[in-house]
């Protein structure tokens, strides 16, 4: 193939997509089946074009295989914007991944969302998806990168809300948006940051830039964090974590697409793309966000009995392990759980999705509007009835726990052991090692947990259990797809050493040296070696860690040698915490968003009901009181007493003298004598 | 100068207006259709503008120029440039979709449409009058009508709305009398713009009056009066009133296109005529922005009245805009004569007045369309009308996401360069207004929640969808919206060169004085 038509196929991979959005948008009740099917033939082709691409990477094995092209956008003599697309292994790879999860949410929802009210408008928002990711995949450039990016949160806001009836969806939906966008501030500033010293918005320029010093030291600190705060918000990091789990509000096969899967790693692979020009400092922050997220979020997933919830905190604390592996450097190794945490996070969703189905069939039919059909305590004893279910969320839960034979044990085991070489250089920062240990200790545990309460035992509510049945096939293929992808060897072939992840992933995606001029960065050869020292020492550690977890949980949940209850009465505040997720909702409401609702009803009685009633109107009323004086003095001084004055003096005269106009001839002639004698006698004298 | 392409444009309203006075007051229809065909016939003229534009050049287009009233040295001038020509056609698609939006009024129509063509005159007039005592005379045309068309289309408070809008820009218009007349003296005795473009600077240096730098007075007189359409903090309280007791149609010009004025005087007066002091300015007006942003979303989170917080978002849109001009001095030597950062800012700042004329009209429009059946505007009195008019609720959708500045609407390429132009000169301030990002989005997704989702409001289940004549007027609009966003290009190609030739002069006095 060649690189060119690379390019086209990534254009058709991208706008597939939306060509569909826009179809079922305009049309979509008219057609028939709503139009589904328009969708899914669109991803369907998508995925075909990925499927292509991927195969003929595998053929001609380059590792470093790279296209770029590119458009101007804006193009004024100095300012200039040029969009564009990058090509590569890491590229071709997630457009796979994105394409094939999206396929299965797709084919999955066939079934789950049969009959609902906006059941086109549902596939519509998917292809809207669809199109954003692959856009935030493709993206050479920050400027695009931050459209797609603001994009896909649209799509998550409006998916989210596909029941925008209840409440909780319709705030869920608006806290995702907002979450999203504190850490677009961020991102923003990033882009600024690097724009007002490099001038430039493409990855290659801006990596230039930092190799010849262009932009160096606290600037491109603060604006890998800045960058780094956008991967927050999209990939639900502490403390941008809260709206991940609310994001549960949305259709299950819409979770596990968007809300566990692809979208919230897209802020894993944003940093992965621009990891080159994370400083020390910037690396240092990264890699405490990721650390603390994983061990924080496993924490909370411990005590919740809402199954999406469980899933929900795993994904947040699964997001941390890849943003971990960013920080220490081991960016390639977080790449990896990317791909594998897709497929077998995708997975666990669609089978609590298939659970939930079951359950909520079970509780309808029951006339049971009461119990909550997401609730584990409500469950139990599904193993027999949902066998297909069982068996792929079985597997999924061991490739999570980090088992052998699994992906998820290649993958954590590459993350742990970058942080464990990493701790190994830099022993002040053990706290990384105990988040990542500790997080997989917990997380083997409470995902055992989720699958003996669910599965195993006697069922709480002995009446459903006869009409928990099977889902269809078009929700059980997807399940096993993906089941079936959480096995090793998908990811090492040719090899088929299952404790080694060496093989085309590693042969493919090769890790590249950091741009930034300092020394205490090391190049990615030093990373490598340091990950193959201490990839034993990790192993040994994760398994124990896994198999302890996996122990207790079955202590625990299966056996109930140890009681659950007793445990959380004898831990009795830390469960609390737990279970209330550290009482962060209540706390940011509290200190955060009711103080700015507050503020602004100041600011807003400030300007109308003091500064304009009192203030500006205050000119008009002093206006007024000024004229109404001036008012007065025009009349009663100027008009009344001078003007009319001398009209009323002159009146006065007048009425004076016109008591000699009597209008009598007999009068005038004897004036006239008068006259005449007192001239005469003037005369003579 | 062969033909008065211009000259067409400013008065096709006005014929329009006088054919509406002919028909007899009961023929409404005939009123509407009329005022249509003259909107609709400007609307194409100004199209035929656009295609005859040279893009080449940053300079007056068209030129047109007459005598007038030889013995003051008053003439007719007309030109077109980079800064004028979007805001004219702008102004064209408005009123055109104005004709529209009004269709339903059903008081004094005759003397509602032939008041509405004469706005239409006053405000092309205003953008395209290369003659100082001209551009001064369209301003003031352009008051009289908006007045009574507040004060008796209005709502229930429209006759202080009126009167307050009118006072508070006579204000105005009496500070920038005051400006030009020190202009026309000082450079000798002439209205003509474009001289005194050329001849204000040298002639006011080192000039004072009372001590005070002669220019610097002539600049916030002029500021004032331009500040108070912007509007700029703390000049802008008479907006909401305004916004929320004028009928829809005069909202969306009031939003649209009045605002623009004020935006268009500081660039074509201040900026070109003052240049010097732009360098002793901008600072003041970068913070002015920054308040402007803040202030404005802060007003609109807290607002119930879906008008006013669309009013509120235009306060703080424009604040973008603000931040956007002051970017202009980062090309001077002393800030590292960054030429791409004040390009993104002045570029920016014209393209967000467009997209705001744009967006604002939207939001004006589908606000009127709601009152219309509801008969209130009171966000918390709604409620899951997404279930009862999905294709309004959709359109409202798109146009709060415009709104909130979301990137592939145009929106956000402004607001993107405004800020990226100014933050290299203006760093805190810049980065304390990307608040906005967060608060645009909060005030206008918490709205579109409660009106919009949540349970269906039982006394709002049969509002009629939004209908044929509804869609007309925003479709296009929201079209705009959608293309500029994804490719801004066709806009900025229009307006680049004028601004270089904005930039360049600036840069050069910043070169001569650089201590101002």
């Amino acid at each position: 193939m060649t690189e060119n038509i690379f390019i086209d196929y990534s254009l058709l991979i991208l706008f597939l997509p939306l060509v569909s959005f826009l179809i079922l948008v305009f049309t979509g009740k008219r057609l028939p089946r709503q139009g589904d099917w328009v969708g899914i033939g669109a991803i369907l082709t998508t995925l075909a074009l990925s499927i292509s691409m991927f195969v003929s990477m595998l053929i001609e094995y380059e590792p470093g295989f790279s296209h770029e092209a590119s458009f101007s956008w804006i193009n004024l003599s100095a300012f200039q914007v040029d969009l564009g697309f990058l090509v590569d292994n890491i590229t071709i790879i997630m457009l796979l991944v994105v394409s094939l999860i999206s396929s299965m949410t797709h084919i999955f929802s066939t079934k789950y969302l049969e009959g609902d009210i906006r059941y086109s408008r549902y596939y519509a928002y998917l292809g809207l998806f669809t199109f954003s990711m692959n856009g935030i995949v493709l993206a050479n450039n920050l400027i695009s990168l931050y459209m797609f990016w603001e994009l896909v949160g649209v799509s998550s806001y409006l998916l989210i809300q596909h029941w925008f009836e209840k409440d909780s969806a319709a705030d869920a939906a608006k806290k995702a948006f907002l979450t999203n966008r504190v850490g677009d501030i961020g991102f923003f500033i990033g882009i600024m940051l690097i724009f007002s010293t490099v001038g430039a918005f493409t990855y290659s320029d801006i990596f230039a830039g930092v190799a010849d010093g262009t932009i160096g030291g606290t600037i491109l600190t603060f604006a890998g964090i800045g960058l780094f705060l956008g991967a927050m918000g999209k990939s639900s990091q502490f403390p941008l974590h809260i709206w991940l789990p609310d994001a549960m509000e949305g259709p299950t096969p819409v979770s596990a697409l968007m809300h566990a899967a692809t979208m919230v790693a897209a802020g894993v692979y944003m940093s992965v793309r621009i990891f080159p020009l994370f400083t020390p400092d910037a690396l240092t922050v990264v890699a405490y966000v990721g650390g603390f997220t994983a061990l924080f979020a496993a924490s909370i997933a411990i005590t919740q009995n809402d199954i999406k919830k469980v899933l929900a905190y795993s994904t947040v604390s699964q997001l941390g392990y890849m943003i971990l592996a960013v920080g220490t450097g081991a960016y390639i190794a977080g790449f990896f759980h990317l791909v594998t945490h897709a497929m077998f996070k995708a997975c666990l969703f669609y089978c609590s999705g298939s659970v939930i189905h079951a359950m909520h069939h079970a509780l309808h039919k029951k006339h049971d509007h009461e119990t909550d059909p997401q609730d584990m305590r409500n469950m139990g004893g599904f193993k027999d009835k949902m066998p297909v279910t069982y068996a792929t969320m079985l597997i999924a839960t061991l490739a999570i726990s980090g088992v052998p034979l699994f992906s998820g044990f290649l993958s954590k085991d590459a993350v742990l052991a970058g942080t464990l070489s990493f701790v190994i250089h830099h022993p002040e920062h053990f706290f990384l090692a105990i988040c990542g240990f500790g997080a997989a200790l917990i997380t083997a545990f409470y995902m055992f947990r989720l699958i003996f309460m669910t599965f195993h035992g006697s069922p709480t509510k002995k009446e459903l259990i006869d009409d928990i049945h099977e889902s269809p096939k078009a929700m059980t293929y997807p399940l096993i797809l993906l089941a079936t992808l959480s096995f090793f060897i998908f990811y090492t072939l040719p090899s088929v050493n299952p404790i080694s992840d060496h093989g085309w992933f590693k042969d493919l995606v090769v890790p590249q040296d950091s741009f930034v001029q300092d020394s205490a960065i090391l190049s990615a050869h030093e990373i490598e070696e340091g990950m193959h020292h201490a990839h034993y020492l990790a192993m040994a550690l994760s398994l124990l860690v896994a198999g302890l977890g996996i122990g207790l949980s079955w202590m625990m949940y299966y056996r109930k040698i140890l009681s659950a209850d007793e445990w959380a009465k004898k831990t009795g505040p830390m469960y609390n915490l737990s279970l209330n997720k550290y009482y962060f909702d209540e706390n940011y409401q509290k200190y955060l968003i009711q103080p700015v609702l507050k503020l602004a009803d100041k600011v807003a009685y400030i300007d109308w009901d003091l500064y304009d009633k009192y203030f500006i109107n205050g000119f008009g009323r002093v206006t007024d009181w000024i004229s109404r004086i001036t008012g007065r003095l025009d009349y009663e001084g100027i008009d009344q007493t001078l003007v009319d004055g001398v009209g009323r003096s002159a009146g006065k005269m007048g009425s004076g003298l016109k008591q000699i106009q009597t209008g009598k001839l007999q009068n005038y002639l004897l004036f006239v004598l008068a006259g005449v004698i007192v001239i005469l006698v003037f005369q003579t004298i | 100068m062969e033909n008065h392409l211009l000259s067409w444009i400013v008065w096709i309203p006005v014929i329009g207006m006088v054919a509406v006075t002919l028909i007899p007051r009961d023929q409404t229809n005939a009123i509407k259709w009329t005022a249509a065909a003259a909107a609709g016939i400007q609307l194409i003229f100004s199209l035929i503008l656009l295609a005859r534009f040279d893009l080449t050049t940053g300079d007056f287009q068209m030129y047109e120029s007459a005598q007038w009233i030889p013995s003051l040295n008053i003439t007719y001038q007309l030109g077109v440039d980079g800064l004028s020509l979007p805001m004219v056609v702008l102004t064209a698609i408005l009123f055109f979709i104005g004709v529209f939006v009004s269709w339903k009024i059903d008081k004094a129509v005759k003397g509602y449409f032939a008041l509405l063509l004469l706005l239409d005159t006053g405000i092309v007039g205003v953008f395209l009058s290369l003659d100082f005592f001209l551009f001064y005379v369209f301003w003031e045309v352009m008051l009289l009508p908006m007045y009574f068309l507040i004060g008796m289309w209005g709502g229930p408070q429209r006759e202080y709305a009126a009167i307050k809008f009118f006072l508070y820009t006579l204000v105005g218009s009496v500070l920038m009398l005051i400006a030009i007349l020190a202009l026309y003296f000082t450079c000798g005795h002439t209205f003509d713009m474009i001289t005194i473009m050329e001849t204000a600077s040298p002639n006011l240096a080192g000039v004072t009056w009372w001590g005070l730098d002669a220019m610097k007075v002539i600049w916030i007189l002029l500021f004032i009066g331009f500040a108070i359409k912007v509007p700029v903090f703390p000049f802008h309280t008479w907006l909401p009133l305004a916004h929320v007791e004028a009928p829809t149609a005069i909202s969306v010009i009031l939003a649209g296109i009045l605002l623009k004025l004020g935006a268009y005087g500081l660039l074509r007066v201040n900026y070109a005529m003052l240049p010097d002091a732009v360098w002793w300015f901008a600072g003041a007006m970068a913070i002015l922005g920054l308040i402007n942003v803040v202030w404005g979303a802060l007003c609109a989170l807290a607002q119930k009245d879906l008008k006013k917080l669309v009013a509120y978002s235009s306060i703080n849109h424009m604040g973008y805009a603000m931040i956007g001009m002051a970017a202009v001095i980062a090309a001077g030597a002393a800030n590292g004569s960054n030429y791409a950062a004040a390009q993104a800012g002045l570029n920016g700042a014209v393209f967000q007045m467009f997209n705001h004329g744009t967006i604002s009209a939207m939001l004006f429009i589908l606000v009127g369309v709601i009152y219309d059946r509801a008969h209130h505007r009171d966000i918390n009195g709604f409620g899951g009308l997404a279930t009862s008019m999905p294709i309004y609720s959709g359109i409202v959708a798109l146009a709060f996401f415009a709104g909130l500045g979301l990137p592939s609407l145009s929106g956000f390429v402004s607001e993107a360069m405004c800020f990226l132009g100014a933050f290299p000169v203006f760093r805190t301030i810049v980065i304390l207004a990307t608040i906005g990002i967060l608060l645009n989005a909060a005030y206008f997704l918490w709205a579109f929640q409660r009106m919009f989702l949540g349970k269906l409001n039982e006394k709002y289940k049969d509002l009629p969808e939004i209908n044929g004549r509804e869609l007309f007027t925003v479709v296009p609009l929201a079209v705009i919206t959608i293309l500029f966003g994804i490719y801004p290009w066709p806009f900025l190609k229009y307006i680049g060169e004028t601004m270089n030739v904005l930039i360049d002069q600036i840069v050069a006095i910043g070169g001569i004085a650089g201590v101002m």
